[in-house]
């Protein structure tokens, strides 16, 4: 984008056409060809794609963020969706399509837990939607089960020594998320003042949550 | 009938278990993952082949074994998955951190043998 902002917003001026550069590569064709055969064959209708596409649009760390500010307020649903995730999600609306179960841990000051999944890419897909591409990478991978301290700093959260790490490797049926700590000095925030604390990275376990107003790192 | 106390009510005696039915670890069992490398797919990852852990939880409800299912095998395949929690230390020699600091997985039964 330009830094001078002089021109009007009709969207009058020439520019080039808004297109994709080149063809499509090799997985898009396979994927559109997978796609046409399974139609064809009657399997599922193209209408039933769209949907779960829709179904994973409908999924951001905004609704993951709702369950750990109501957590935060109400006690006796932490207690429910620290027994059974899967459970105190559904209570909320949150529906668990892809028939996976939810465990939450509980950071506290005696504790940090982290998620990673090393053999692929595992994730609370129903409750925080699709993972950060970091996420689905070798590095990460490798390196959060064998030096989560290290990664951790790289992300900025200083783990002090007498606070366990528990890394949770997500490789089957089981989906984590983390419910994080809250910050002090928000007594007196709203819900949904909360909620607007708590980011995707935070629910990874990657980051701690600042008190407001602390100068970031 | 309201405000009546309840005695608890537990059947358990009364009832007899399917075969696999009841778990064969529980929480606080210590147990070894077992040292195989079988062609295809599967769930647990290389660098805990070996290693000894504990039980923390039995993950309800049972489900399929993700490495059946990956072959589109499910029925009757249901299991026990297990939480089982490993020290840092004895994954990785030479771990930097907390002498506490833990690794949890879930593993399926199938893996596991008691230690």
């Amino acid at each position: 984008m330009s830094a001078v902002h002089d021109h009007s917003h009709d969207h009058n001026h020439p520019h080039a056409e808004i297109t994709q550069d080149g063809g499509p590569g090799y997985y898009d064709l396979m994927t559109a060809a997978v796609t046409e055969l399974l139609v064809e064959r009657g399997l599922f209708e193209a209408g039933e794609i769209c949907r779960q596409i829709d179904v994973l649009d409908s999924r951001t760390p905004a609704l993951g963020a709702k369950a750990v500010a109501r957590a935060w307020m109400d006690p006796d649903f932490k207690r429910r969706l620290l027994a059974d995730g899967r459970v105190g999600c559904e209570e909320l609306g949150i529906s668990f399509y892809d028939d996976t179960q939810l465990i939450v841990l509980e950071n506290t000051e005696r504790v940090h837990n982290l998620i990673v999944c090393t053999l692929c890419s595992c994730y609370p897909r129903p409750v925080l939607g699709l993972p950060p591409d970091w996420y689905k990478l070798k590095p990460y991978r490798a390196r959060a089960i064998s030096e989560p301290r290290a990664v951790l700093a790289e992300f900025g959260a200083q783990i002090p020594d007498d606070v366990e790490v528990r890394v949770s490797d997500s490789t089957a049926i089981v989906r984590y998320l983390v419910l994080p700590r809250r910050p002090a000095g928000t007594e007196q925030f709203s819900e949904s003042e909360l909620a607007n604390l708590v980011t995707r990275d935070t629910m990874i376990g990657v980051a701690v949550i600042d008190p407001p107003g602390a100068p970031r790192q | 009938m309201t405000g009546q106390v309840l005695a608890p009510l537990d059947l358990r005696g009364d009832v007899v278990l399917a075969t696999g039915e009841a778990p064969g670890f529980e929480p606080g069992d210590t147990v070894r993952v077992m040292t195989r490398s079988p062609i295809g797919h599967y769930r647990v990852p290389r660098y805990l082949r070996g290693k000894t852990g504990d039980v923390v939880a039995v993950i309800r409800p049972m489900a399929v074994d993700n490495e059946e299912e990956g072959y589109g095998r499910n029925a009757g395949s249901k299991g026990h998955y297990y939480r089982v929690a490993f020290p840092m230390a004895e994954v990785w020699p030479g771990y930097v951190g907390g002498a506490t600091d833990q690794l949890l997985i879930e593993v399926f039964q199938t893996w596991l043998e008691r230690a």
